[in-house]
């Protein structure tokens, strides 16, 4: 006990040391000269990088511009967004569907960028949703999320979604271990040791980006935090930081840091593949969601599977690895060799690099301290390259330049310390306003990196920018790394809080194809109405469906008749616009939904349901022409049963009457 | 001397056009101004500007092409065209062929925004209209179908 308050003690000591010192003198210190023009981009330039930051809270990622830090998109992908209808038009609904139902918000953590012999190849942007267990593929020709797959046996989505190095698997390891979804849960939370087990789920991606859980792995109950996946000569494996190897359930800030070292899981994906393919696993009874957008439709479909293939570690012994890993990993981070593997302790003062080659060995030399749940602990010796001897403190993640050098956060002490991998030498160590989280080099998970600037996602931003109450934006900061020392050249806003961003050249993305508008002729939307001749109003029952049309300045139909209370009215709008850049929007007095907000060429629906009797206007919310505000139109509900018979138009004036 | 002179001025024209290109594909890697930064003094005005310059019309209606082009105008134009000459959004169409040539009306139709920046009509149309003729993304088949169709319309057998 004594010593315990003695370790605690010496600890605040040293962080308020590190704090004091680091802590600059006023928020524009350690800018110099030309910094603002190395982020300076000129108007009507382009930015040499797409930045794609996770938002965090907001549950939606995020697209900025490197080195200026410009905000281009927010693209909804977990939570509802009426900026853009989604999860508010029918179409777009059930993306939002789990075996939960319709779940209008998460947690967007982690981004990854899909790769191709290792490298970045722009065609899609995976995210994951934390709360409740999703990943999301996001496809950067339309910039729109294009499938949600939920994951079952999962509580906290966090060590996702980290992909191999042709984008064969997507991994998600649960953060929470829960019983598992086949087992019945209703079990004394205190029994956690018996009956609580992580899952571990590879999800299978396809050539067109469709994905499919193809196994999961069942391993001791434990906190999976976060995972990299190796590659060149270590690609067929996986690893993944694990805390709380204590198994405790609660108050884990205490209990579950009460080991010198917790465990880095090594998953030999291959062998994982052979067992499956030799039978070895168990088809377990679930319940989880698969949505797909289809593009020519414009309208998503959700599925509910049930049945998952799970492979139980304890029992197939040669595919998981345990690697002892001071003290509670976080970060666990593969260099662009395929070499080396950086765990970082939030609460240790050095940081591990391990060794593919030793584990290798290790593995085959059987250099095992014992076992953790059935699964091998390697000796920690053993697999050891070299620590990193006072790095800073609260070493969470790192990322590469591709010239040698490691680049790893340091949340306590804010700062971000360059490295030699080889030599494990600190060379350089720079400021970050505060609390450093993740960091981002255009391609710095990959074989290869574009090592010129180094992005930092801060969780505290306190004095930065004009305050905004009690509430402040998270904030970025760009670093200059091309030369030897690491140069603070920016810092931005960012939306929630930003966990992981990944960023590629921005010829990759802008120069795949991008879609610019839908064409006409290919939309398939059951409810289009291409051109102004196939706009009508239709009833099915106390169903109104209305075929609308926009085009710069009006709708048509603009004037609706013969509505009554009770029905549901739908709005399906096509858009007949075929210019870049000239979505229209659709709001109606009264709806208790969002807005439509239609591109070019696209059919998008609003469910209207009127609650009173009267007149109502609807006009359009996306400024597109000078007579913009003419765009409008007015529908007429009546009572049930009244006399109205039902009537549309456009350009039409009828003589006053009823 | 003289030789020398142009061979430099060709050089010079030689880089300064290179560095405007870049092999990047497609619309992505222009500027937005570029489209409108060809001279206004060589536009003409009887043809416009695009990519027809001569438009062969035949002897008489070409009814197929006709009835195409009332098909891709139903879906692209008539939300803001009528046929008679009334005015909706755009003029309307009634004698459209009499008064452009059919250089002029192709290419108007597939290249709008640059015409609109440099024809002086379709400046003086805009201040009635007040809405620039969008970009339909019309094919060249499908410029050449509407243009039978409006040859139709003007009463064209």
């Amino acid at each position: 006990m004594k010593s315990r308050l003695l370790k605690i003690t010496s600890a605040v000591v040293l962080i308020a040391a590190f704090m004091g010192s680091c802590k600059p003198k006023n928020t524009s210190d350690t800018v110099s000269g030309d910094a603002a023009q190395k982020a300076y981009v000129a108007p009507g330039k382009y930015d040499e990088f797409y930045n794609f930051v996770s938002g965090g809270f907001s549950g939606q990622l995020s697209v900025y511009g490197l080195p200026s830090g410009r905000l281009f998109r927010v693209i909804p992908v977990f939570s509802v967004d009426p900026e853009k209808g989604w999860g508010y038009s029918e179409e777009t609904k059930p993306m939002l569907n789990t075996s939960h139902g319709f779940v209008p918000w998460d947690d967007l953590h982690h981004t990854e960028m899909s790769q191709t012999n290792g490298e970045v190849d722009g065609r899609w942007v995976f995210g994951n949703a934390n709360n409740t267990p999703r990943i999301a593929r996001i496809d950067l020709k339309t910039f729109k999320t294009a499938e949600i797959i939920e994951l079952p046996n999962s509580g906290g989505n966090h060590s996702s979604p980290f992909i191999t190095e042709n984008t064969e698997y997507v991994v998600a390891g649960t953060r929470f271990s829960v019983p598992g979804d086949y087992e019945n849960g209703d079990v004394p939370i205190n029994t956690y040791k018996e009956n609580y087990k992580g899952h571990i789920s590879f999800v299978k991606v396809g050539k067109e980006g469709e994905m499919d859980i193809a196994f999961q792995i069942m391993t001791p109950g434990v906190n999976f935090d976060l995972s990299h996946a190796g590659k060149g000569k270590s690609h067929g494996w996986f690893f993944f930081s694990c805390y709380n190897t204590e198994q405790a359930n609660t108050l884990l800030e205490v209990n579950a840091s009460q080991k010198d070292k917790d465990f880095i899981m090594a998953v030999n994906w291959k062998k994982a593949e052979e067992y499956v393919k030799a039978g070895k696993g168990k088809k377990q009874k679930v319940r989880y969601a698969h949505n797909t957008w289809d593009e020519h439709t414009h309208t998503a479909k959700s599925e509910i599977k049930t049945e998952v293939l799970v492979l139980d570690a304890s029992e197939l012994k040669d595919i998981c690895y345990m690697i002892p890993c001071p003290k509670s990993p976080h970060g666990c981070d593969v260099d662009p060799t395929g070499e080396y593997i950086i765990g970082s302790g939030k609460l240790a003062a050095l940081i591990p690099v391990f060794s593919y080659d030793k584990l290798q060995k290790a593995i085959k030399d059987k250099a095992y301290e014992g076992d953790y749940g059935g699964i091998p602990v390697l000796k920690y010796e053993a697999v050891l390259h070299g620590e990193v001897q006072k790095p800073g403190l609260g070493p969470l993640h790192t990322e590469f330049d591709g010239k040698g050098n490691a680049y790893t956060t340091m949340f306590v002490s804010s700062e971000v310390v360059k490295w030699d991998i080889k030599s494990l030498k600190v060379l350089d160590r720079v400021p970050t306003y505060y609390s450093v989280g993740h960091l981002c080099i255009p391609g710095g998970d990959s074989k290869k990196p574009f090592g010129k600037y180094l992005v930092a996602y801060n969780k505290i931003t306190k004095d930065r920018y004009l305050p905004t109450g009690p509430e402040l934006c998270q904030s970025a900061q760009i670093y200059d790394i091309s030369g030897d020392k690491m140069q603070l050249i920016l810092d931005f806003p960012t939306i929630g809080e930003p966990h992981y961003a990944q960023a590629a050249p921005a010829d990759l993305i802008r120069n795949n194809g991008q879609l610019k508008f839908y064409k006409l002729e290919d939309n398939k939307h059951p409810y289009a109405a291409k051109g102004e001749k196939e706009a009508k109003v239709v009833r099915e029952g106390n169903k109104v469906h209305v075929y609308m049309t926009s085009m710069r300045s009006h709708f048509a139909p603009d004037n609706i008749e013969g509505v009554f209370l009770g029905d549901e009215v739908y709005f399906h709008v096509t858009n007949l616009e075929q210019d870049w850049d000239v979505p229209h929007g659709f709001a109606v007095k009264g709806a208790d939904n969002g807005e439509l907000l239609i591109m070019p060429g696209e059919t998008t629906t609003l469910k209207w349901v009127p609650d009173r009797v009267g007149t109502f206007p609807f006009y359009c919310t996306d400024f597109c022409s000078a007579l913009h505000q003419e765009m409008q139109g007015y529908i007429r509900v009546s009572p049930k049963g009244a006399n109205v018979p039902l009537h549309y138009s456009l350009g039409t004036n009828f003589p006053a009457g009823k | 001397m003289n030789k020398m002179y142009l061979l430099a001025v060709g050089l010079l024209l030689f880089f300064s056009c290179g560095k405007e290109k870049t092999n990047a594909g497609e619309d992505f890697t222009k500027a937005s101004s570029t489209e409108t930064s060809s001279d206004p003094s060589s536009y003409d005005p009887k043809r416009g500007e695009g990519k027809f310059t001569t438009v062969d019309l035949g002897t008489g209606l070409d009814v197929a092409m006709a009835s195409e082009g009332e098909k891709v105008a139903g879906v692209k134009c008539m939300s803001c065209h009528k046929l008679t000459d009334e005015r909706l959004v755009g003029p309307g169409w009634k004698g459209v062929t009499e008064r452009r040539t059919p250089e002029w009306i192709m290419n108007f139709s597939t290249n709008p925004d640059p015409m609109i920046d440099k024809d002086p009509e379709l400046q003086a149309q805009l201040e009635l209209c007040l809405v620039r003729m969008p970009n339909q993304a019309l094919t060249d088949d499908d410029a050449r179908h509407i243009l039978e169709y409006m040859r139709q319309n003007d009463g064209v057998k």
